[in-house]
């Protein structure tokens, strides 16, 4: 009787979890189709939005926010919210800026030492988030505000003005706009060269998630740090590298962005950090961490710069894209929401 | 069924916090291939008597005896290292994630070399399915999420998880009590293929019902001290439901069980009569 029932039981549960259920817990599964009605919207409205110039043009938006929504991605999941990621670009930016261009200092020393000074930010944010178990929220706010008077403070102190200007003319810039900056002609268009570095993100985000051991901690932190802890998940460590993955990630886009304007604002990045988080939830990471994906949250940077794009295309007032932005936004929570039901329900 | 060398020995075990006195001279012994259940009421110092099991806490006298030699746990992880598993009713597990992590969580195994050394997804799903066969669990999809388990098949995997990670002794902490009647019936069959395995088990219940059917041996435990270590022979039932009743509320509680027992008699001794 014993044994019969168990084999009743386990095929009753095969059977029940069908092909629709399956796909359901894909996080990228929403975005992807997401993706794709927008894609097809906005062709339909507008001839240019499909063409080579089109897609280049809206690529290069999603591009920079979509490295950004790959490492906020990767901390979501982890559980936690970095709301300094934004106005670290700008710190990373304008620290490359000033000491090259205001101390005279050697551009790759200078790269390695903004590299440097906001790895020491990540790592400070994780830190306190570790050993205060406050919410990261709260903690990477005062971070958000401080970062932001050190940005407008330091950059007038120096300058006198609120940005960093002449950066092409530093040594080696012309290496460093080949490798951030270029663009390559497809089909006649300019491709932004960052476009290939978004590919790249998401490409080792999510083969660091799903194919390594510490993207099974990433998971295991965001999803039940208590649980991750019995087993010997070293919860701490993984929170603190998060936090500086996405420090790294800053690092990066705020450079690329110096060596492509030449100048940079001390204003750069505010506000941007929910950008980040909006384009990570639509790719269908959880608020409440353990969920997610990276390719998922690069689909919700691809559908951000359609979107932002495709209305000017469509020929409409550019007004109309924070509604669509913010539709998007609650559309995505709601299925995030139906599929973490899903996920955590149980039959006792 | 009471002979052969004892896996475990407990010996006059106490263990003190402050003036209370949490634990007083508890004897008690489990052997590979045997439950031995431990039984008492909330604050009978049950969950003392874990944590001086899987390392958590030391007693302050008396002694643990593994295969006849003094054992000295100083950390959970030594208890993990000298082969003694705990299943804590959280079970450590993550809700979201599938089946194959969970197993593997903190334990992962890799393969590759230096900045491409990843986790070996197909050995753990392989591996993961072969655990849970062996428990007569047939997980054809160990992508599922845990969460979509239910509370039963959870501890299996926790058990399986457990048995694979090399335990030689099994500490379950309440497994059956958040569980409806059936489910419950499900873990303890789980208990019984774990046995049959050769492991030894103490099985940490307030439930009589659940434990005497599985169980080899009974340490029943009231305010700290032990009431009595029997070997199944030496008590039925009724006894031990009694012991754990206790005086003054017996009357009533024996009249609620009454039919009760006759449930658990009739399915439940079958049910696990049928799994062996």
């Amino acid at each position: 009787m014993a044994a019969t029932t168990t084999t009743a039981a386990a095929d009753e549960r095969v059977a029940r979890v069908g092909l629709f259920k399956r796909l359901v817990v894909k996080p990228e599964l929403g975005s992807l189709i997401g993706a794709i009605v927008i894609f097809a919207f906005f062709s339909v409205l507008s001839d240019v939005f499909h063409s080579a110039n089109g897609i280049a043009n809206w690529l290069d938006p999603a591009s920079t926010l979509g490295i950004m929504a790959v490492t906020v991605a990767l901390l979501m999941i982890g559980g936690h919210f970095d709301l300094s990621a934004g106005v670290q670009t700008g710190t990373a930016g304008i620290a490359t800026g000033l000491l090259t261009t205001y101390y005279g200092m050697n551009t790759f020393a200078a790269l390695v030492l903004s590299l440097v000074l906001v790895l020491a930010i990540g790592f400070i944010n994780g830190y306190l988030v570790v050993r205060t178990k406050l919410p990261s929220f709260i903690i990477t706010l005062g971070m958000f505000l401080m970062l932001q008077g050190l940005n407008l403070g330091v950059t007038k102190l120096v300058t006198n003005t609120v940005q960093v200007n002449n950066f092409d003319q530093v040594g080696g810039y012309k290496v460093l706009h080949s490798i951030l900056a270029s663009t390559v002609t497809i089909a006649g268009a300019p491709f932004q060269i960052a476009i290939a570095w978004w590919i790249v993100f998401t490409i080792v985000g999510s083969w660091v998630l799903l194919k390594t051991r510490f993207g099974n901690w990433i998971f295991a932190v965001g999803g039940d740090q208590n649980s991750a802890n019995n087993v010997g998940v070293p919860v701490g460590r993984t929170t603190i590298i998060l936090f500086m993955i996405t420090s790294f990630g800053a690092w990066f886009v705020g450079n690329a962005q110096i060596v492509r304007l030449t100048s940079i604002q001390a204003q750069t990045g505010f506000g941007q950090e929910l950008i980040y988080i909006v384009a990570a939830v639509i790719g269908g990471c959880l608020l409440t961490g353990g969920f997610g994906s990276a390719i998922g949250a690069s689909l919700g940077a691809l559908i951000f710069g359609m979107t932002s794009q495709g209305i000017v295309y469509a020929g409409w007032d550019a007004d109309w894209f924070k509604f669509f932005l913010g539709a998007m936004l609650l559309l995505a929570v709601l299925s995030n929401q139906y599929v973490r039901r899903f996920a955590e329900q149980t039959r006792r | 069924m009471d002979d052969g060398e004892a896996l475990l020995e407990i010996q006059q075990v106490s263990k003190m916090f402050g003036s209370v006195i949490s634990l007083f001279e508890i004897c008690t012994m489990v052997r590979a291939g045997q439950v031995t259940c431990v039984l008492g009421d909330n604050g009978a110092g049950k969950s003392t008597l874990i944590k001086i099991l899987s390392g958590v806490y030391q007693p302050d006298s008396g002694q643990l005896l593994m295969d006849g030699k003094p054992l000295t746990l100083h950390s959970p992880r030594a208890a993990l290292e000298a082969g003694i598993a705990t299943v804590y009713q959280d079970l450590a597990m993550v809700p979201l994630m599938a089946i194959w992590r969970n197993f593997f969580l903190g334990a992962e195994p890799t393969k590759g070399w230096g900045p491409f050394r990843r986790f070996d997804a197909e050995t753990a799903k392989r591996i993961t399915r072969e655990e849970m066969l062996n428990m007569g669990i047939d997980i054809r999809d160990p992508d599922q999420p845990v969460g979509t388990l239910s509370g039963g098949e959870r501890q299996s995997v926790a058990i399986a998880r457990a048995v694979h990670f090399g335990a030689r002794l099994l500490i379950l902490d309440e497994p059956t009590s958040a569980l409806g009647v059936k489910q419950a019936g499900v873990v303890l069959k789980y208990i019984v293929q774990a046995r049959d395995r050769g492991l030894g088990v103490i099985f940490i219940t307030h439930n009589p019902h659940h434990a005497y059917p599985v169980g080899d041996r009974f340490l029943l435990l009231n305010r700290g001290r032990s009431l009595g270590d029997f070997a199944k022979s030496e008590i039925s039932l009724a006894e031990l439901t009694r012991l754990m009743a206790g005086g003054a509320e017996l009357e009533q509680l024996a009249h609620e069980l009454e039919r009760t027992e006759i449930n658990v008699d009739d399915a439940g001794l079958n049910e696990v009569e049928d799994a062996v």
